[in-house]
């Protein structure tokens, strides 16, 4: 029985060795498989995004067609002819190359610069793809849970409050069981104050001398308030953020607004300016963030939102071309001056040469455009006022300004003193 | 008194109704005939007929100050402009200055300062593979085509830029590569 169990005990060790061999092995082998050279695949990846992410995605169809595993369909050499000279290779009559010039109407770049190494590690980035990342997942969460509703802070002390006042009226009651004397109620208390005041007419007097002042005060304020809209914030039909364009990407405020330098307008840019950039900005950046109304955005509802550009311009994400139904997108007009004001934007964006933050604020950090200044007649003014008048290089008016600059014995004449303060200049 | 009372109670609440419109309603205007525009307004969502006034112009005619492109969308017309169209303009002082600003708008974003292919947007990772102006074949001709019709994932960029913009932005591009190629 003893070599028995000494032999099965052995057996039982030899076992447990192979299967920790067998586990031991597979995992290394699994290793093995994912292992991936890193710095091929970063110089690949580097010379991919540089050269040829303009019209090509791994996963997806873009200008050109999608690369990921593009080993699997062509041959090394073929891919390096191709690469390094495209239309040459159409020209030799190779079949394979006719076939892929018909994917797309506009030909491909010829890129001769690039090294046989160079498309090696190109073509071994598109087999093994992105350098996989770990998820920030627990992090997202940990910051949900933290963001708590304001009610229920209301709430809280309201009940608190609630609780304050009984537990006084108890401790009240109490001691006028205890035999204190009785104070008199709320109620009671008032009407002796109000008997006192209808006796009194010098207090009649004051109410009334206040509450003339008071309507006065309100009547006034509102009444100047009437037709100027600072602060006018309208929700528009497409939550655009200034501070993602004009802020975090720093794109100018003319690339939209072109027609600022030359017109009476600054211009809502159309559709197609849009479309610009975001023929290939699909979707925003995953830590893209922007608060509409009090309510945060994130990369889900921003993604929608660039939908509905997408809509409004007739743009197929999937064929990557115009289905030509297009929708006006009806922006909501937040500056606007009366009729009878006239305002030029190209005099003061290229004549006078001003930012435009000077009369809207910053933009570049409203997620949601305001009314930053009044535009009432005052404002402008003002700044007309101040303002001097840049009156170098333009020779043809030396004479007239060497005029007016005596006439008002100043070095540099303002915008008012060339007559910005005529009414004509602005109301005819 | 009673009078009084009422006529104050009057004057309060217009007060508040004037004063209390919310950020997204416009406050009241005084005489609105006065304020609201005749004649369209430009990008007015109440043009002709109902439409938008932002229209085409009418078949056969051609908008004041629009100089016509002959030069098809296509890689024929590309190649032939690369090859037989010229720059109008010189590439003088005041041509390059203005060219370096419109460039700086409407260029730089993507291309860089210099033309490297690194503007913002490139280093934001927004755009990847923005070609730079050194290893692509350039010439005044398909750099103006490429304004006017974008080429692959660049856009036209020819309803933000009047034709003489264009060509100062082509003469700044050209100074732009000779940096960069020297």
């Amino acid at each position: 029985m003893r070599s028995v169990d000494k032999h099965s005990q052995l057996i039982k060790l030899l076992l447990k060795r192979v299967t920790f061999l067998f586990i031991f092995s597979l995992s290394f082998f699994v290793q093995a498989q994912d292992a991936v050279d890193a710095a091929q695949q970063k110089e690949g990846r580097k010379l991919f995004k540089s050269q040829c992410a303009a019209c090509h995605k791994l996963d997806k169809k873009f200008v050109g067609p999608a690369l990921g595993n593009i080993a699997e369909k062509r041959e090394a050499d073929w891919l390096v002819a191709w690469i390094k000279d495209n239309a040459a290779l159409i020209k030799s009559g190779d079949k394979d190359a006719i076939e892929a010039a018909e994917f797309s109407p506009s030909a491909m770049t010829a890129f001769p610069r690039l090294t046989d190494k160079n498309i090696e590690d190109l073509i071994y980035y598109t087999t093994v793809g992105d350098p996989v990342k770990a998820t920030a997942t627990g992090a997202v969460a940990a910051e949900a849970t933290q963001e708590t509703s304001p009610w229920l802070a209301y709430i809280l002390i309201g009940i608190i409050v609630f609780g304050i006042l009984i537990i006084a009226n108890l401790l009240k009651v109490i001691s006028e069981l205890k035999g204190a004397p009785k104070t008199p109620g709320l109620a009671s208390n008032l009407n002796e104050l109000w008997i006192g005041f209808k006796r009194n007419s010098f207090l009649h007097a004051l109410l009334v001398v206040f509450f003339l002042l008071t309507t006065a005060y309100v009547l006034f304020g509102s009444l100047f308030k009437m037709g100027v809209d600072t602060g006018y914030q309208p929700i528009q039909p497409i939550a655009f953020s200034h501070t993602i364009h004009a802020g975090d990407n720093k794109i100018d405020c003319e690339y939209c607004h072109s027609s600022a330098k030359h017109s009476k307008t600054s211009g809502i840019p159309s559709a197609n300016v849009c479309m610009n950039c975001h023929k290939n900005i699909s979707e925003v950046a995953d830590d893209t963030k922007m608060v509409l109304d009090g309510v945060t955005l994130g990369k889900v509802e921003l993604d929608a939102e660039i939908q509905k550009l997408y809509a409004a311009t007739g743009w197929d994400s999937e064929t990557l071309a115009y289905t030509g139904e297009t929708a006006p997108i009806k922006w909501v007009r937040v500056h606007n001056l009366p009729d009878f004001a006239y305002y030029n934007h190209s005099q003061h964006v290229t004549v006078a040469g001003l930012k435009c933050q000077k009369c809207h604020g910053p933009v570049e950090t409203m997620d949601e455009v305001y009314q930053f200044s009044s535009l009432t007649m005052g404002w402008c003014i003002d700044c007309h006022k101040e303002t001097k008048v840049d009156l170098k290089g333009n020779d043809y008016y030396t004479k007239i300004h060497e005029q007016l600059s005596q006439k008002y014995g100043v070095d540099q004449v303002s915008v008012a003193q060339l007559g910005g303060k005529e009414c004509g200049k602005c109301h005819y | 008194m009673k009078k009084l009372k009422k006529i104050s109670i009057a004057l309060i609440v217009l007060a508040t109704v004037v004063s209390c419109g919310d950020k997204h309603t416009r406050s009241l205007e005084y005489m609105p005939d006065m304020y609201v525009s005749v004649p369209y307004e430009p990008n007015g969502t109440e043009g002709v007929n109902g439409k938008s006034s932002n229209l085409e112009p009418v078949a056969g005619t051609i908008a004041r100050g629009h100089v016509p492109y002959e030069y098809a969308d296509t890689n024929q017309g590309y190649e032939s402009a690369k090859n037989t169209l010229k720059n109008p303009l010189e590439a003088t002082e005041k041509n390059l200055e203005n060219g370096k600003k419109m460039y700086g708008i409407y260029c730089a974003v993507c291309h860089g300062k210099t033309g490297d292919g690194n503007g913002i947007l490139a280093e934001r990772e927004k755009f990847s593979g923005v070609p730079n102006y050194i290893d692509r074949e350039l010439t005044e001709g398909n750099i103006y085509h490429v304004i006017m019709y974008g080429r692959n994932l660049m856009g036209s960029h020819a309803s933000q830029l009047t034709t003489k913009e264009r060509w100062q932005v082509v003469s700044y591009v050209e100074k732009l590569r000779n940096d960069l190629l020297n």
